[in-house]
Protein backbone atom coordinates (compact mmCIF):
# COMPACT_ATOMS: atom_id res chain seq x y z
CA UNK A 1 0.00 0.00 0.00
CA UNK A 2 1.88 3.01 -1.28
CA UNK A 3 0.63 6.52 -0.81
CA UNK A 4 -0.64 8.15 -3.94
CA UNK A 5 -1.97 4.90 -5.42
CA UNK A 6 -5.47 3.48 -5.24
CA UNK A 7 -5.96 0.93 -2.49
CA UNK A 8 -5.16 -2.58 -3.63
CA UNK A 9 -8.30 -4.65 -3.03
CA UNK A 10 -6.55 -8.00 -2.38
CA UNK A 11 -4.24 -6.28 0.10
CA UNK A 12 -7.27 -4.84 1.83
CA UNK A 13 -8.88 -8.31 2.02
CA UNK A 14 -5.68 -9.75 3.47
CA UNK A 15 -5.57 -6.95 6.01
CA UNK A 16 -9.14 -7.65 7.08
CA UNK A 17 -8.35 -11.37 7.33
CA UNK A 18 -5.27 -10.53 9.40
CA UNK A 19 -7.45 -8.96 12.12
CA UNK A 20 -10.59 -11.06 11.78
CA UNK A 21 -9.02 -14.54 11.83
CA UNK A 22 -7.47 -14.11 15.32
CA UNK A 23 -10.72 -12.53 16.47
CA UNK A 24 -12.71 -15.48 15.12
CA UNK A 25 -10.34 -17.86 16.92
CA UNK A 26 -10.89 -15.96 20.16
CA UNK A 27 -14.67 -15.97 19.69
CA UNK A 28 -14.60 -19.72 18.95
CA UNK A 29 -12.65 -20.39 22.14
CA UNK A 30 -15.02 -18.24 24.17
CA UNK A 31 -18.07 -19.90 22.61
CA UNK A 32 -16.62 -23.30 23.52
CA UNK A 33 -16.29 -22.08 27.09
CA UNK A 34 -19.78 -20.55 27.04
CA UNK A 35 -21.23 -23.87 25.82
CA UNK A 36 -20.43 -25.34 29.25
CA UNK A 37 -23.28 -23.22 30.63
CA UNK A 38 -25.78 -25.22 28.60
CA UNK A 39 -24.22 -28.67 29.02
CA UNK B 1 7.46 25.53 5.30
CA UNK B 2 5.67 23.66 2.56
CA UNK B 3 1.91 23.31 2.76
CA UNK B 4 0.00 20.07 2.36
CA UNK B 5 -1.05 21.13 -1.16
CA UNK B 6 2.60 21.62 -2.09
CA UNK B 7 3.32 18.05 -1.07
CA UNK B 8 0.28 16.86 -3.01
CA UNK B 9 1.36 18.73 -6.12
CA UNK B 10 4.92 17.56 -5.85
CA UNK B 11 6.17 21.13 -5.43
CA UNK B 12 7.45 20.75 -1.89
CA UNK B 13 11.17 20.66 -1.29
CA UNK B 14 10.96 17.45 0.72
CA UNK B 15 8.45 14.88 1.81
CA UNK B 16 6.95 15.36 5.25
CA UNK B 17 8.47 13.08 7.92
CA UNK B 18 6.94 9.60 7.79
CA UNK B 19 5.38 9.82 11.25
CA UNK B 20 4.07 13.38 10.78
CA UNK B 21 0.38 14.09 10.51
CA UNK B 22 0.87 15.44 6.98
CA UNK B 23 2.37 12.15 5.80
CA UNK B 24 -0.75 10.26 6.87
CA UNK B 25 -3.14 12.30 4.74
CA UNK B 26 -4.75 9.87 2.30
CA UNK B 27 -4.14 10.30 -1.39
CA UNK B 28 -6.91 10.02 -4.00
CA UNK B 29 -8.05 6.45 -4.46
CA UNK B 30 -7.45 5.40 -0.85
CA UNK B 31 -10.30 3.23 0.46
CA UNK B 32 -11.63 4.20 3.86
CA UNK B 33 -12.23 0.48 4.53
CA UNK B 34 -8.50 0.17 5.18
CA UNK B 35 -8.93 2.23 8.34
CA UNK B 36 -11.12 -0.10 10.49
CA UNK B 37 -8.65 -3.03 10.29
CA UNK B 38 -5.83 -0.61 11.13
CA UNK B 39 -7.77 0.43 14.24
CA UNK B 40 -8.62 -3.20 15.03
CA UNK B 41 -4.94 -4.16 14.75
CA UNK B 42 -4.33 -1.85 17.72
CA UNK B 43 -7.49 -2.47 19.75
CA UNK B 44 -7.27 -6.26 19.48
CA UNK B 45 -3.80 -6.00 21.05
CA UNK B 46 -4.56 -3.62 23.89
CA UNK B 47 -7.74 -5.55 24.72
CA UNK B 48 -5.30 -8.06 26.21
CA UNK B 49 -5.51 -6.01 29.39
CA UNK B 50 -8.79 -7.71 30.33
CA UNK B 51 -7.02 -11.08 30.19
CA UNK B 52 -4.07 -10.12 32.39
CA UNK B 53 -5.52 -12.14 35.27
CA UNK B 54 -4.46 -15.40 33.52
CA UNK B 55 -0.90 -14.54 34.62
CA UNK B 56 -1.80 -14.03 38.27
CA UNK B 57 -1.70 -17.70 39.29
CA UNK B 58 1.63 -18.52 37.60
CA UNK B 59 3.16 -15.26 38.89
CA UNK B 60 2.51 -16.43 42.44
CA UNK B 61 4.72 -19.49 41.73
CA UNK B 62 7.76 -17.96 40.03
CA UNK B 63 10.09 -19.27 42.76
CA UNK B 64 8.21 -22.36 43.93
CA UNK B 65 7.23 -23.35 40.33
CA UNK B 66 4.66 -26.01 41.32
CA UNK B 67 3.32 -24.08 44.28
CA UNK B 68 3.95 -20.74 45.96
CA UNK B 69 7.25 -20.83 47.79
CA UNK B 70 8.88 -18.55 50.34
CA UNK B 71 9.48 -15.15 48.76
CA UNK B 72 6.90 -15.67 46.01
CA UNK B 73 4.63 -12.74 45.20
CA UNK B 74 1.20 -12.55 46.81
CA UNK B 75 -1.95 -12.01 44.75
CA UNK B 76 -2.55 -8.72 46.56
CA UNK B 77 0.79 -7.39 45.30
CA UNK B 78 0.13 -8.65 41.77
CA UNK B 79 -3.32 -7.02 41.70
CA UNK B 80 -1.62 -3.63 41.62
CA UNK B 81 -0.12 -4.32 38.19
CA UNK B 82 -3.52 -4.33 36.49
CA UNK B 83 -4.85 -1.47 38.65
CA UNK B 84 -1.83 0.68 37.81
CA UNK B 85 -2.23 -0.11 34.11
CA UNK B 86 -5.88 0.99 34.16
CA UNK B 87 -5.04 4.19 36.05
CA UNK B 88 -2.28 4.96 33.51
CA UNK B 89 -4.72 4.16 30.70
CA UNK B 90 -7.14 6.78 31.99
CA UNK B 91 -4.47 9.38 32.70
CA UNK B 92 -2.62 8.98 29.40
CA UNK B 93 -5.87 9.05 27.43
CA UNK B 94 -6.88 12.20 29.29
CA UNK B 95 -3.58 14.04 29.01
CA UNK B 96 -2.40 12.89 25.57
CA UNK B 97 -5.55 13.99 23.79
CA UNK B 98 -4.16 17.37 22.77
CA UNK B 99 -0.90 15.74 21.58
CA UNK B 100 -2.92 13.23 19.54
CA UNK B 101 -4.75 16.01 17.75
CA UNK B 102 -1.44 17.77 17.05
CA UNK B 103 0.72 14.88 15.80
CA UNK B 104 -1.97 12.67 14.27
CA UNK B 105 -2.86 9.00 14.74
CA UNK B 106 0.22 7.35 13.19
CA UNK B 107 2.74 8.70 15.66
CA UNK B 108 0.35 8.16 18.57
CA UNK B 109 -0.37 4.57 17.55
CA UNK B 110 3.33 3.84 17.04
CA UNK B 111 4.14 5.35 20.45
CA UNK B 112 1.40 3.13 21.89
CA UNK B 113 3.02 0.12 20.19
CA UNK B 114 6.42 0.99 21.66
CA UNK B 115 5.02 1.52 25.16
CA UNK B 116 2.80 -1.57 25.18
CA UNK B 117 5.48 -3.85 23.70
CA UNK B 118 8.19 -2.43 25.96
CA UNK B 119 5.87 -2.86 28.94
CA UNK B 120 5.84 -6.62 28.35
CA UNK B 121 9.61 -6.77 27.86
CA UNK B 122 10.36 -4.82 31.04
CA UNK B 123 7.90 -7.07 32.88
CA UNK B 124 9.71 -10.15 31.53
CA UNK B 125 12.95 -8.81 33.00
CA UNK B 126 11.05 -8.20 36.23
CA UNK B 127 9.98 -11.86 36.35
CA UNK B 128 13.51 -13.11 35.61
CA UNK B 129 15.01 -10.88 38.32
CA UNK B 130 11.97 -11.39 40.56
CA UNK B 131 11.61 -7.63 41.05
CA UNK B 132 7.92 -6.75 41.19
CA UNK B 133 8.70 -3.05 40.84
CA UNK B 134 9.73 -3.81 37.24
CA UNK B 135 6.28 -5.27 36.60
CA UNK B 136 4.69 -2.13 38.04
CA UNK B 137 6.92 0.04 35.84
CA UNK B 138 6.66 -2.29 32.85
CA UNK B 139 3.10 -3.51 32.37
CA UNK B 140 1.61 -1.06 34.88
CA UNK B 141 3.17 2.25 33.84
CA UNK B 142 4.57 1.75 30.32
CA UNK B 143 1.90 -0.72 29.28
CA UNK B 144 -0.83 1.47 30.77
CA UNK B 145 0.37 4.46 28.77
CA UNK B 146 0.34 2.26 25.67
CA UNK B 147 -3.22 1.21 26.51
CA UNK B 148 -4.45 4.80 26.81
CA UNK B 149 -2.72 6.08 23.68
CA UNK B 150 -3.76 3.04 21.69
CA UNK B 151 -7.38 3.26 22.84
CA UNK B 152 -8.03 6.85 21.78
CA UNK B 153 -5.71 7.24 18.79
CA UNK B 154 -7.73 5.60 15.97
CA UNK B 155 -11.18 6.65 17.20
CA UNK B 156 -11.28 10.25 15.93
CA UNK B 157 -9.75 9.14 12.61
CA UNK B 158 -12.56 6.62 12.13
CA UNK B 159 -15.16 9.25 12.90
CA UNK B 160 -13.69 11.53 10.21
CA UNK B 161 -13.63 8.72 7.64
CA UNK B 162 -17.20 7.64 8.38
CA UNK B 163 -19.27 10.80 8.90
CA UNK B 164 -22.24 8.85 7.57
CA UNK B 165 -21.76 5.92 10.00
CA UNK B 166 -19.86 7.26 12.98
CA UNK B 167 -21.32 4.75 15.42
CA UNK B 168 -20.59 1.73 13.26
CA UNK B 169 -17.01 2.85 12.66
CA UNK B 170 -16.14 3.44 16.30
CA UNK B 171 -18.10 0.34 17.25
CA UNK B 172 -15.82 -1.78 15.06
CA UNK B 173 -12.65 -0.50 16.73
CA UNK B 174 -13.93 -0.61 20.29
CA UNK B 175 -15.36 -4.07 19.64
CA UNK B 176 -11.71 -5.01 19.12
CA UNK B 177 -10.89 -3.91 22.65
CA UNK B 178 -13.60 -6.26 23.92
CA UNK B 179 -12.39 -9.07 21.69
CA UNK B 180 -8.69 -8.67 22.49
CA UNK B 181 -9.02 -10.59 25.73
CA UNK B 182 -10.65 -13.50 23.91
CA UNK B 183 -7.49 -13.86 21.84
CA UNK B 184 -5.04 -13.07 24.63
CA UNK B 185 -6.41 -15.46 27.26
CA UNK B 186 -6.07 -18.74 25.28
CA UNK B 187 -2.87 -17.49 23.59
CA UNK B 188 -1.28 -16.74 26.98
CA UNK B 189 -2.22 -20.17 28.30
CA UNK B 190 -0.85 -21.88 25.18
CA UNK B 191 2.44 -19.97 25.41
CA UNK B 192 2.86 -20.55 29.15
CA UNK B 193 2.26 -24.28 28.68
CA UNK B 194 4.80 -24.29 25.85
CA UNK B 195 7.51 -22.51 27.85
CA UNK B 196 6.81 -24.15 31.21
CA UNK B 197 9.72 -26.20 32.52
CA UNK B 198 11.15 -27.56 35.76
CA UNK B 199 12.78 -24.18 36.41
CA UNK B 200 10.25 -21.76 34.94
CA UNK B 201 6.51 -21.14 35.02
CA UNK B 202 6.86 -19.77 31.47
CA UNK B 203 5.52 -16.29 32.19
CA UNK B 204 8.67 -14.32 31.33
CA UNK B 205 9.08 -16.09 27.99
CA UNK B 206 5.39 -15.55 27.27
CA UNK B 207 5.75 -11.84 28.07
CA UNK B 208 8.63 -11.58 25.57
CA UNK B 209 6.69 -13.31 22.78
CA UNK B 210 3.52 -11.31 23.43
CA UNK B 211 5.43 -8.03 23.68
CA UNK B 212 7.06 -8.62 20.30
CA UNK B 213 3.80 -9.82 18.69
CA UNK B 214 1.83 -6.86 19.99
CA UNK B 215 4.53 -4.40 18.96
CA UNK B 216 4.51 -5.77 15.40
CA UNK B 217 0.72 -5.87 15.13
CA UNK B 218 0.22 -2.37 16.51
CA UNK B 219 3.00 -1.03 14.28
CA UNK B 220 1.26 -2.52 11.24
CA UNK B 221 -1.89 -0.67 12.33
CA UNK B 222 0.03 2.58 12.70
CA UNK B 223 1.60 2.20 9.25
CA UNK B 224 -1.75 1.52 7.59
CA UNK B 225 -3.68 4.37 9.21
CA UNK B 226 -4.55 7.40 7.08
CA UNK B 227 -6.49 10.55 7.82
CA UNK B 228 -8.84 12.05 5.27
CA UNK B 229 -8.08 15.42 3.64
CA UNK B 230 -9.83 18.29 5.40
CA UNK B 231 -12.56 18.67 2.79
CA UNK B 232 -13.09 14.94 2.23
CA UNK B 233 -16.51 13.29 2.37
CA UNK B 234 -17.78 9.90 1.19
CA UNK B 235 -18.60 9.74 -2.53
CA UNK B 236 -22.21 10.65 -3.13
CA UNK B 237 -22.80 11.62 0.47
CA UNK B 238 -23.86 15.06 1.55
CA UNK B 239 -24.46 16.11 5.12
CA UNK B 240 -28.23 16.10 5.60
CA UNK B 241 -29.66 19.62 5.45
CA UNK B 242 -32.15 19.04 8.21
CA UNK B 243 -29.89 17.23 10.64
CA UNK B 244 -31.00 16.15 14.07
CA UNK B 245 -30.77 18.86 16.68
CA UNK B 246 -27.94 17.08 18.46
CA UNK B 247 -25.62 16.69 15.46
CA UNK B 248 -23.49 19.80 15.36
CA UNK B 249 -21.83 21.16 12.24
CA UNK B 250 -19.60 23.27 14.48
CA UNK B 251 -16.50 22.33 16.43
CA UNK B 252 -15.60 22.89 20.06
CA UNK B 253 -11.96 23.15 21.17
CA UNK B 254 -10.70 20.45 23.54
CA UNK B 255 -10.20 22.97 26.39
CA UNK B 256 -13.45 24.77 25.70
CA UNK B 257 -15.35 21.46 25.89
CA UNK B 258 -14.45 21.24 29.59
CA UNK B 259 -16.34 24.51 30.16
CA UNK B 260 -19.60 23.12 28.84
CA UNK B 261 -22.22 21.28 30.92
CA UNK B 262 -22.55 18.80 28.04
CA UNK B 263 -19.09 17.36 28.75
CA UNK B 264 -19.94 16.65 32.39
CA UNK B 265 -23.38 15.30 31.54
CA UNK B 266 -21.93 12.84 29.00
CA UNK B 267 -19.20 12.03 31.54
CA UNK B 268 -21.99 11.11 33.99
CA UNK B 269 -23.84 9.16 31.28
CA UNK B 270 -20.74 7.03 30.66
CA UNK B 271 -19.99 6.74 34.38
CA UNK B 272 -23.46 5.43 35.28
CA UNK B 273 -23.60 3.08 32.30
CA UNK B 274 -20.18 1.60 33.07
CA UNK B 275 -20.76 1.42 36.84
CA UNK B 276 -23.90 -0.65 36.29
CA UNK B 277 -22.09 -3.14 34.05
CA UNK B 278 -18.60 -3.40 35.45
CA UNK B 279 -19.66 -4.58 38.90
CA UNK B 280 -21.66 -7.40 37.35
CA UNK B 281 -18.78 -8.38 35.10
CA UNK B 282 -16.43 -8.64 38.06
CA UNK B 283 -18.83 -10.81 40.07
CA UNK B 284 -20.65 -12.76 37.36
CA UNK B 285 -19.26 -16.18 38.23
CA UNK B 286 -19.99 -15.92 41.96
CA UNK B 287 -23.38 -14.31 41.36
CA UNK B 288 -24.83 -17.07 39.16
CA UNK B 289 -23.49 -19.81 41.45
CA UNK B 290 -25.03 -18.21 44.52
CA UNK B 291 -28.32 -17.57 42.75
CA UNK B 292 -28.65 -21.17 41.46
CA UNK B 293 -26.77 -23.26 43.99
CA UNK B 294 -28.31 -26.58 42.95
CA UNK B 295 -28.00 -26.22 39.19
CA UNK B 296 -24.96 -24.10 38.27
CA UNK B 297 -21.51 -25.64 38.67
CA UNK B 298 -18.20 -23.74 38.60
CA UNK B 299 -17.64 -24.88 34.99
CA UNK B 300 -21.08 -23.64 33.96
CA UNK B 301 -20.40 -20.35 35.74
CA UNK B 302 -17.20 -19.98 33.70
CA UNK B 303 -19.36 -20.52 30.62
CA UNK B 304 -21.65 -17.74 31.85
CA UNK B 305 -18.65 -15.39 32.11
CA UNK B 306 -17.61 -16.34 28.57
CA UNK B 307 -21.11 -15.68 27.28
CA UNK B 308 -21.14 -12.26 28.92
CA UNK B 309 -17.79 -11.46 27.30
CA UNK B 310 -19.26 -12.29 23.91
CA UNK B 311 -22.25 -10.04 24.48
CA UNK B 312 -19.99 -7.32 25.84
CA UNK B 313 -17.98 -7.47 22.60
CA UNK B 314 -20.91 -7.90 20.22
CA UNK B 315 -22.86 -5.09 21.90
CA UNK B 316 -20.05 -2.69 21.08
CA UNK B 317 -20.59 -3.16 17.36
CA UNK B 318 -24.34 -3.77 17.31
CA UNK B 319 -25.44 -0.93 19.60
CA UNK B 320 -22.97 1.62 18.21
CA UNK B 321 -24.13 0.77 14.67
CA UNK B 322 -27.76 0.97 15.75
CA UNK B 323 -27.08 4.42 17.21
CA UNK B 324 -26.50 5.71 13.66
CA UNK B 325 -30.19 5.10 13.03
CA UNK B 326 -31.63 5.59 16.53
CA UNK B 327 -29.58 8.65 17.44
CA UNK B 328 -27.03 8.70 20.23
CA UNK B 329 -29.31 10.14 22.88
CA UNK B 330 -32.08 7.63 22.18
CA UNK B 331 -29.59 4.76 22.26
CA UNK B 332 -28.49 5.74 25.77
CA UNK B 333 -32.12 6.03 26.82
CA UNK B 334 -32.52 2.40 25.71
CA UNK B 335 -29.43 1.44 27.74
CA UNK B 336 -30.68 3.14 30.87
CA UNK B 337 -34.38 2.33 30.74
CA UNK B 338 -34.15 -1.24 29.44
CA UNK B 339 -31.20 -1.78 31.79
CA UNK B 340 -33.23 -0.54 34.75
CA UNK B 341 -36.13 -2.87 33.90
CA UNK B 342 -33.80 -5.86 33.52
CA UNK B 343 -31.93 -5.14 36.75
CA UNK B 344 -35.27 -4.85 38.53
CA UNK B 345 -36.47 -8.20 37.14
CA UNK B 346 -33.26 -10.23 37.61
CA UNK B 347 -33.87 -11.07 41.31
CA UNK B 348 -37.31 -12.42 40.45
CA UNK B 349 -35.82 -14.59 37.68
CA UNK B 350 -33.36 -15.96 40.25
CA UNK B 351 -36.13 -16.50 42.82
CA UNK B 352 -38.19 -18.39 40.22
CA UNK B 353 -35.19 -20.56 39.42
CA UNK B 354 -35.33 -19.50 35.77
CA UNK B 355 -31.72 -19.76 34.59
CA UNK B 356 -32.52 -18.97 30.95
CA UNK B 357 -34.17 -15.63 31.74
CA UNK B 358 -31.45 -14.80 34.27
CA UNK B 359 -28.72 -15.43 31.69
CA UNK B 360 -30.61 -13.62 28.91
CA UNK B 361 -31.13 -10.54 31.11
CA UNK B 362 -27.45 -10.30 32.00
CA UNK B 363 -26.43 -10.92 28.39
CA UNK B 364 -28.52 -7.94 27.26
CA UNK B 365 -27.21 -5.82 30.17
CA UNK B 366 -23.60 -6.60 29.24
CA UNK B 367 -24.27 -5.88 25.57
CA UNK B 368 -25.43 -2.42 26.64
CA UNK B 369 -22.35 -2.00 28.86
CA UNK B 370 -20.15 -2.58 25.81
CA UNK B 371 -22.46 -0.49 23.67
CA UNK B 372 -21.99 2.44 26.04
CA UNK B 373 -18.23 2.45 25.47
CA UNK B 374 -18.57 2.20 21.70
CA UNK B 375 -21.32 4.78 21.26
CA UNK B 376 -19.78 7.56 23.34
CA UNK B 377 -17.15 8.73 20.78
CA UNK B 378 -19.91 9.25 18.20
CA UNK B 379 -22.02 11.02 20.84
CA UNK B 380 -19.11 13.38 21.51
CA UNK B 381 -18.59 13.97 17.78
CA UNK B 382 -22.28 14.83 17.41
CA UNK B 383 -22.17 17.31 20.28
CA UNK B 384 -18.67 18.83 20.01
CA UNK B 385 -17.87 18.31 16.31
CA UNK B 386 -15.07 16.17 14.94
CA UNK B 387 -12.07 18.56 15.13
CA UNK B 388 -11.00 17.61 18.67
CA UNK B 389 -13.12 14.54 19.34
CA UNK B 390 -10.08 12.33 20.00
CA UNK B 391 -8.82 14.56 22.78
CA UNK B 392 -12.26 15.12 24.27
CA UNK B 393 -12.88 11.36 24.21
CA UNK B 394 -9.58 10.82 26.03
CA UNK B 395 -10.60 13.19 28.81
CA UNK B 396 -14.03 11.59 29.08
CA UNK B 397 -12.44 8.21 29.75
CA UNK B 398 -11.72 9.34 33.31
CA UNK B 399 -15.38 8.32 33.81
CA UNK B 400 -14.32 4.76 33.02
CA UNK B 401 -11.58 4.86 35.65
CA UNK B 402 -14.02 6.26 38.25
CA UNK B 403 -16.64 3.65 37.38
CA UNK B 404 -13.99 0.94 37.56
CA UNK B 405 -13.68 1.74 41.25
CA UNK B 406 -17.34 2.49 42.00
CA UNK B 407 -18.93 -0.54 40.29
CA UNK B 408 -17.09 -3.37 42.03
CA UNK B 409 -17.11 -1.49 45.35
CA UNK B 410 -20.89 -1.12 45.21
CA UNK B 411 -21.44 -4.77 44.35
CA UNK B 412 -18.91 -6.23 46.80
CA UNK B 413 -19.34 -4.00 49.84
CA UNK B 414 -23.13 -3.80 49.83
CA UNK B 415 -23.36 -7.55 49.41
CA UNK B 416 -20.85 -8.11 52.21
CA UNK B 417 -22.82 -5.73 54.46
CA UNK B 418 -26.06 -7.59 53.77
CA UNK B 419 -24.53 -11.03 54.36
CA UNK B 420 -22.99 -9.75 57.62
CA UNK B 421 -26.49 -8.68 58.70
CA UNK B 422 -28.05 -12.07 58.16
CA UNK B 423 -29.32 -11.87 54.57
CA UNK B 424 -29.03 -15.19 52.69
CA UNK B 425 -26.24 -15.04 50.11
CA UNK B 426 -28.69 -15.89 47.29
CA UNK B 427 -30.78 -12.84 48.20
CA UNK B 428 -27.87 -10.54 48.97
CA UNK B 429 -27.66 -9.06 45.50
CA UNK B 430 -31.27 -7.83 45.44
CA UNK B 431 -30.59 -4.52 47.19
CA UNK B 432 -27.43 -4.01 45.14
CA UNK B 433 -29.38 -4.51 41.94
CA UNK B 434 -32.05 -2.06 43.14
CA UNK B 435 -29.25 0.47 43.65
CA UNK B 436 -28.09 -0.20 40.10
CA UNK B 437 -31.64 0.61 38.94
CA UNK B 438 -31.38 3.98 40.69
CA UNK B 439 -27.98 4.64 39.12
CA UNK B 440 -29.33 3.85 35.68
CA UNK B 441 -32.27 6.21 36.20
CA UNK B 442 -29.81 8.93 37.25
CA UNK B 443 -27.93 8.21 34.03
CA UNK B 444 -31.16 8.58 32.07
CA UNK B 445 -31.74 11.95 33.76
CA UNK B 446 -28.25 13.16 32.80
CA UNK B 447 -28.82 11.96 29.26
CA UNK B 448 -32.12 13.83 29.15
CA UNK B 449 -30.33 17.07 30.08
CA UNK B 450 -27.83 16.86 27.19
CA UNK B 451 -28.64 19.67 24.75
CA UNK B 452 -26.80 21.45 21.97
CA UNK B 453 -23.62 23.27 22.96
CA UNK B 454 -24.08 27.02 23.28
CA UNK B 455 -22.76 28.83 20.19
CA UNK B 456 -20.34 30.87 22.33
CA UNK B 457 -18.22 27.69 22.73
CA UNK B 458 -17.92 27.05 18.99
CA UNK B 459 -14.61 27.58 17.24
CA UNK B 460 -14.39 30.15 14.48
CA UNK B 461 -14.15 28.80 10.90
CA UNK B 462 -10.56 30.04 10.56
CA UNK B 463 -9.46 28.15 13.66
CA UNK B 464 -10.66 24.80 12.33
CA UNK B 465 -9.37 25.25 8.78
Amino acid sequence: MIEGHPTNKPVMLVFWAYVLIPLAWGVYNTLSQAAKLFS
Amino acid sequence: MSSISDYKNGQGQSKPPFFSKEATIAQPGFSRWMVPPAALAVHLCIGQAYAFSVFNGPLTKVIGITQSGPGDWALTSLGWIFSLAIVCLGLSAAFAGRWLEKVGPRRTMFTAACCFGAGFLVSAVGVWLHQIVLLYLGYGLLGGIGLGLGYVSPVSTLIRWFPDRRGMATGMAIMGFGGGAMIAAPLSVLLMNHFKSATSVGVAETFVVMGVLYFISMTIGSLAIRIPPADWKPAGWTAPVAQGKLISRNHVHIDEALKTPQFYLIWAVLFFNVTAGIGILSQASVMIQESFKETITAAAAAGFVGLLSLFNMGGRFVWASASDALGRKNTYFVFFLLGAVLYYLVPSFAAAGNVALFVAAYAVILSMYGGGFATVPAYLADIFGTAFVGGIHGRLLTAWAAAGVAGPVLINYIRAYEVAHGVASADAYTITLRIMVVLLLLGAACNFLVKQVDAKHHMKETATA
